[in-house]
């Protein structure tokens, strides 16, 4: 099953590098991950996504509470929760030189709710934003239109539905 | 207000932490604090001859005593050749404090000399690090690396200083009685109510409970409250190698050490049980065998200071997550509270225990002419009234010492458990002869583990440490020996050591005494001679034979009753 997990934890040099070095350490394979400062700058929020059955979630939260510099965990969609909300940015540099294919990255743009950021005579970038799914969904609609040049994603960032709340 | 430089402040807030004994290595980048030192009225340094010896010695003298251990080395090669000996202080959870030079802060990321990236090399075997950018920082990291690493489960902890952050020019506040909080790490003390009211319960309905316990209790100084416990209910009592000490080996309630080459009945006792009580064991695979095979029909009771360690190999049916000094007391109080007995079925328990006491697994065949390995543990245990600290290196002889020498009280047993470090037991001797200048402190070694830091003999010299060492000396590296023996058709590939060095000369060229013996009757002499050298290092160099092999021998895939007990069964 995929899960996102939400670390808090200190803004400090190396932190980042413990939180991913445990993974590899503990041979636990992520999927997706992001890094940002919140509210607060002397605290980072990581948000990673995964595959694994409850056991293997159960021991990375725990390993991951054992580091020092982690201050909180969640695991967003675990099942007493009310779920999350979970967005991936795309964006993808696209080959369009003759108007037929420019129509129809536009066509397929307002189908999925996409945005066209960036144009020059002979490339288009799309930006999307969206659950990883739907994400997926839309690179494999615009790739059959035309040629893909370059594809960027964020990987997810997530937060709880509901009353629950993450914070220090 | 105080002002010092980056120096002094390591010095300082060192001796206000209490430090009196440090091991070390100087080099380019620690010099400005080499200086300091040297005006130290309280801290005593001493110089080992190889950085891993000097981690080792602060892990030996932590180990001896419970407090946290403190090693200084340079940058680079300095704090690479650390990283054993902190792989070994993390793997059997020994509080640690290393503290590391380091380039010059606008030099870091230039590939400069003597630069390695030790925060990142050390990151997967140490508990926490610190990597001071400015002198302000040091003081408090220093701080917090002594709080993390002797609170909750206990760890080592690398500060690594920058030349620059250690100048002497640069003044800095320094701050006296600096209080530290860090909202991220708050260990567990005390465990949960009901699950304590719920475990006493547990304990008190089991025909045949078993308590396990491990390292956490020597470390966490949870023996008495153990022994209460266990005595309470007569649990029949195995302990992992790492717990050894923890409860007396003398106790009629003791089944000896479990697992790989635990005995036949501590085994036996463990995967015939209804309930397992552990307390500070983290079922090693050295200790559960094949983990799906673990006590079949038994409930288990795990109590832990780290959360990560219980349910990691083994399901816990009852996780109770605290220090295991402050959980066995609540435990204890829950007992007297509720009024509970342990169940009058217990002694049908004993009985079944008793039969498998009754193989006597641990004997073994003497010889006329041959020295048995196990005979030199047994010849030192009954001439030092079974009252030394003892440290082990890896291998035949370090299960040999678990098996025969029966420790009474904590702390007495010192060894690498988890990382299994040949080469660990002299230089943490040494560390443990430090802090008890006044008691016997021996170290049983092997011929192979004894070469990878025998250069500490000189150290032994400069600062007059006077262990005794007592080489099972079997011209080959035994453990591996046994398992070519019994597994790989007696190919015997790069295990000989007939090379060896001539001891007794080497004990001679750093102005040590050594003795040697080859024949069984005179061991129990050579022994009181080399005990009686009280001012004197000795090395005993006992020629044991070659073939002798540690028995029981868990089958690998099996579970913890698939035990091999002597060859013919191999």
């Amino acid at each position: 099953m995929r899960h996102i997990v939400s670390i808090l934890l200190e803004n400090q040099t190396g932190a980042l590098s413990r939180v991913v070095g445990l993974f590899s350490q503990r041979g636990y394979n992520i999927e997706t991950i992001t890094a940002a400062p919140t509210e607060d700058p002397s605290i980072t929020r990581i948000t990673i996504t995964l595959f694994g059955d409850g056991r293997t979630i159960e021991k990375i939260t725990k390993q991951l509470h054992k580091l020092i510099n982690v201050i909180k965990v969640s695991i967003l969609n675990e099942d007493n929760t009310d779920g999350a909300v979970e967005r991936e940015i795309l964006f993808v540099k696209l080959q369009a030189v003759n108007q037929d294919v420019r129509e129809e990255i536009k066509f397929i743009c307002d189908i999925f709710g996409a945005e066209i950021v960036d144009i020059t005579p002979v490339l288009v970038t799309v930006q999307f934003v969206n659950t990883s799914q739907e994400v997926d969904r839309f690179q494999k609609a615009i790739a059959e239109h035309s040629e893909v040049i370059e594809t960027v994603r964020s990987g997810v960032c997530g937060i709880a539905r509901g009353d629950h709340s993450l914070h220090v | 207000m105080v002002m010092l430089n980056g120096a002094q402040i390591v010095v300082r807030t060192l001796e206000d932490l209490g430090v009196t004994q440090m091991f070390g290595y100087p080099g380019a980048t620690v010099i400005d604090i080499y200086d300091e030192l040297y005006n130290s009225k309280q801290i005593v340094h001493h110089l080992a001859r190889h950085e891993q010896g000097a981690v080792h010695m602060a892990d030996g003298f932590a180990r001896a005593t419970g407090k946290v251990g403190c090693a200084i080395v340079t940058s680079g090669p300095g704090a690479t050749n650390t990283v054993t000996a902190i792989a070994t202080a993390y793997g059997d959870s020994i509080p640690l404090v290393v503290i590391t030079g380091q380039v010059a802060t606008s030099l870091i990321g230039s590939d400069a000399f003597q630069e390695v990236d030790t925060v990142g090399i050390t990151r997967p075997v140490v508990k926490h690090s610190f990597l001071c950018k400015k002198p302000e920082d040091i003081q408090v990291n220093i701080q917090k690396a002594f709080y993390i690493a002797s609170t909750g489960r206990k760890g080592p902890v690398v500060v690594d200083i920058p030349k620059n952050c250690q100048n002497p020019q640069v003044l800095v506040e320094y701050k006296e009685n600096l209080d530290i909080k860090m909202r991220s790490y708050n260990p567990t003390v005390f465990g949960h109510k009901g699950q304590v009211r719920r475990a006493v319960k547990l304990i008190s309905e089991a025909k045949k409970p078993v308590l396990i316990y491990g390292g956490g209790v020597v470390q966490g100084e949870a023996a008495p409250e153990l022994l209460k416990l266990a005595h309470h209910f007569k649990l029949p009592v195995t302990s992992t190698l790492m717990g050894l000490s923890g409860f007396p080996g003398t106790d009629p309630q003791n089944l000896g050490m479990v697992g790989m080459h635990g005995t036949y009945e501590a085994n036996e006792a463990m995967h015939n049980s209804d309930l397992v009580v552990a307390i500070a064991v983290r079922f090693d695979d050295r200790v559960t065998n094949n983990a799906k095979k673990f006590c079949p029909n038994a409930k288990l009771i795990h109590v832990d200071v780290d959360p990560a360690s219980i349910s990691k190999c083994v399901h816990a049916d009852l996780p109770i997550v605290g220090d295991c000094k402050a959980v066995l007391k609540q435990l204890n109080e829950a007992v007297e509270e509720a009024n509970l007995e342990p169940n009058p079925q217990i002694d049908a328990w004993w009985d079944e225990i008793n039969t498998y006491r009754a193989k006597n697994s641990l004997a073994y065949q003497k010889s006329q002419d041959k020295i048995m390995p196990q005979q030199v543990i047994e010849a030192v245990y009954k001439a030092t009234q079974g009252q030394a600290i003892v440290t082990t290196d890896v291998g035949q002889h370090q299960m040999f010492t678990a098996q025969f020498y029966k420790f009474d009280t904590p702390r007495q047993f010192i060894t690498s458990g988890g990382l299994g470090t040949m080469g660990f037991g002299f230089p943490a001797a040494c560390g443990a002869k430090v802090a008890f200048p006044d008691r016997d402190v021996i170290c049983f070694t092997g011929d192979g583990s004894f070469q990878m830091n025998m250069q500490e003999l000189s150290t032994c010299k400069q600062y007059h440490i006077p262990v005794k060492i007592f080489i099972l000396d079997n011209h080959t590296l035994g453990m591996v020996r046994q398992w070519q023996s019994l597994f790989y058709h007696q190919r015997y590939s790069q295990t000989d050591l007939t090379f060896n060095p001539d001891f007794e000369k080497l004990a001679d060229a750093f102005g040590h005494k050594a003795l040697k013996v080859s024949d069984p009757a005179k061991l129990d002499e050579v022994v009181q001679q080399a005990l009686s050298m009280k001012d004197d290092l000795v090395i005993v160099d006992v020629l044991v034979d070659t073939d002798a092999k540690v028995f029981p021998m868990q089958k690998v895939g099996g579970s913890m009753a698939d035990m091999i007990l002597k060859e013919e069964d191999a």
